[in-house]
């Protein structure tokens, strides 16, 4: 049959050498080989003390953003919830109160807004789909649990520290994805 | 009468330590042989190991063993209980015994006594450690039967059938060395390579040294002749039906087989306790004793190294290949080894 690829190698069926025969040979090359990967670095990260780092374009868990004032972006528009493949998300809408003006940026805001992170997929097309710059992809992944429950994300979970309380909390929790972004943006 | 009697019990009160502490320096090696064989695979395959249980993992072996301790004891109903039980007793018990015969040292003072490192000095020291390493085989025999189970059953014969033929040439390998050393007891046979213008044994036998490596490695069941519990045909073998300590026991045998066997292969071919390039003759007795001991755990480590380098190193036998290479290739270099050495004997005496 005609090679399809050029990396067929024929196999070479000669007759064995004497020191092919012997063996003690070929094992002693091998144990050569073998004693060499002792001084290999190794390919194991400590996982507890030592993490690996994120490519950039990782998408771990959703956070639901803040503006520089500490309001919540999102406007309860519904569209991350139109886009999402698996109908992972589930919102409420209010309206914004006098008074309420330091909360919500807008005058519609998402009382009630659940992220199931066992449904989830992780595509990013909230993130996407969002014209509010309210929804981002974080650097983190579901840590593990017992309960199924407990991986229903509201609002408490995703929304990340207000930037006039907690600046540095902000800035880790928002990430590297969503400052990208939000400079591309403006 | 009265003086008799009281030599003769310090006498037995310096053996019962002594045995006691052989016996337990061998379960602490063996317990950490199980640690450093994941340690030696780790690096090898560029991984790290056991790096969890203590600084550095030095713990593991503790924790493997509590785990042993704890796991459901089970014995099969269609098993030969008395014998399913005597299994892995009589396989610990044979690795335990042959500690006996080997010179830890060469001699301690203390207490105005001359303590011989040694727990018997029996002038058929060779011999002794035969017969008990051929009794070795009835521990996964017996364990194989008792199982009544047929991966088990294979399992066990195939582990009579290569210890049987790799015993053979153990032995006449074994014979050509005793041509040289004129007798069959270990401590005279350290002794020997021990003494100013005599080489170590080794540079007089290399093939015979090569022969008794080779069925050292069959005898232990270590990869590549590790047939009787290859994992992935056989189904862990002799084992396969075990739980708990008595698993625990035939793992722990095994381990302590390979340290016995590192010792034994240091005191007949290295030197034993010999230190290379030391007159121990010339130094103090008690730190001669110190020194020898070091010189032999220092071999008896290299030796188990490797035996673990060379499991993660090459891959099992087929069982036609294992008996072809013990009957066709072992046997007759063997026997060519004893008649060149036999021959040579007689030459260099004319």
């Amino acid at each position: 049959m005609e090679a399809l690829t050029n990396r067929v190698k024929i196999m070479e069926r000669k007759p064995m050498t004497f020191l092919e025969k012997i063996y003690l040979w070929n094992i002693l090359k091998g144990m050569f080989i073998t004693f060499k990967h002792i001084f290999k670095k190794k390919a194991t990260i400590s996982y507890p003390e030592q993490k690996r780092t994120f490519s950039p374009v990782w998408r771990g868990l959703q956070i639901l953003n803040r503006d520089e004032e500490g309001r919540e972006r999102c406007t309860a528009c519904g569209l991350c919830a139109v886009a999402c493949p698996s109908e992972a998300i589930t919102m409420e809408a209010a309206e914004r109160k006098p008074g309420e003006e330091h909360l919500y940026k807008e005058e519609k805001y998402a009382a009630r807004y659940e992220i199931n992170m066992l449904r989830c997929i992780f595509c990013g097309l909230c993130e996407e789909s969002c014209p509010k710059d309210a929804v981002y992809l974080s650097e983190t992944f579901a840590p593990s649990n017992f309960q199924r429950s407990t991986f229903i994300y509201d609002k408490n979970d995703l929304l990340i520290p207000d930037p006039k309380e907690d600046p540095e909390g902000f800035a880790k929790a928002q990430g590297n994805r969503a400052k990208k972004q939000a400079s591309n943006i403006n | 009468m009265a003086i008799l009697l009281a030599v003769d019990l310090a006498m037995i009160l310096e053996k019962l330590v002594l045995i006691i502490v052989i016996v337990s320096a061998s379960l602490l090696i063996a317990m950490y042989s199980t640690y450093a064989e994941r340690k030696v695979a780790a690096v090898i395959q560029d991984r790290r190991g056991p790096n969890r249980a203590g600084p550095f993992g030095i713990l593991q072996p503790l924790a493997d063993g509590l785990k042993l301790f704890m796991k459901e004891e089970i014995i099969p109903n269609s098993s030969n209980k008395f014998l399913f039980i005597l299994g892995p007793c009589l396989a610990m018990m044979t690795a335990m015994m042959t500690s006996a015969v080997i010179p830890w040292g060469s001699k301690v003072e203390m207490f105005g006594r001359t303590v011989e490192l040694q727990i018997a000095d029996i002038n058929i020291g060779v011999l002794y450690i035969f017969g008990v390493v051929s009794m070795g085989v009835y521990g996964i025999m017996i364990g194989g039967w008792a199982s009544n189970n047929k991966f088990s059953l294979l399992a066990a014969i195939r582990g009579a059938s290569q210890i049987i033929s790799y015993e053979l040439a153990m032995g006449l390998s074994l014979i050509a060395l005793l041509m040289l050393t004129g007798s069959l007891s270990m401590k005279t046979i350290v002794e020997q390579q021990m003494a100013p213008g005599h080489w170590w044994n080794i540079f007089y036998q290399p093939l015979g040294f090569l022969i008794f490596l080779v069925c050292a490695f069959a005898e232990c069941n270590r990869t590549p002749f590790d047939l009787p519990e290859a994992e992935n045909e056989l189904n862990f073998g002799y084992h396969q039906e075990y739980s708990s300590m008595k698993l625990g026991f035939y793992l722990f045998a095994e381990y302590i087989n390979m340290f016995i066997s590192s010792a034994i292969m240091a005191t007949l071919f290295f030197g034993g306790y010999d230190m290379p390039f030391v007159n121990e003759a010339a130094l103090s007795p008690n730190i001669a004793a110190v020194i020898g001991v070091v010189a032999l755990l220092a071999k008896v480590i290299f030796f188990i190294f490797l035996f673990m380098w060379v499991r993660w190193t090459i891959p099992r036998f087929r069982y036609d290949q294992l008996m072809n290479l013990g009957w066709k290739v072992m046997i007759p270099l063997a026997l060519a080894n004893m008649l060149i050495t036999g021959g040579l004997i007689l030459w260099l005496d004319k």
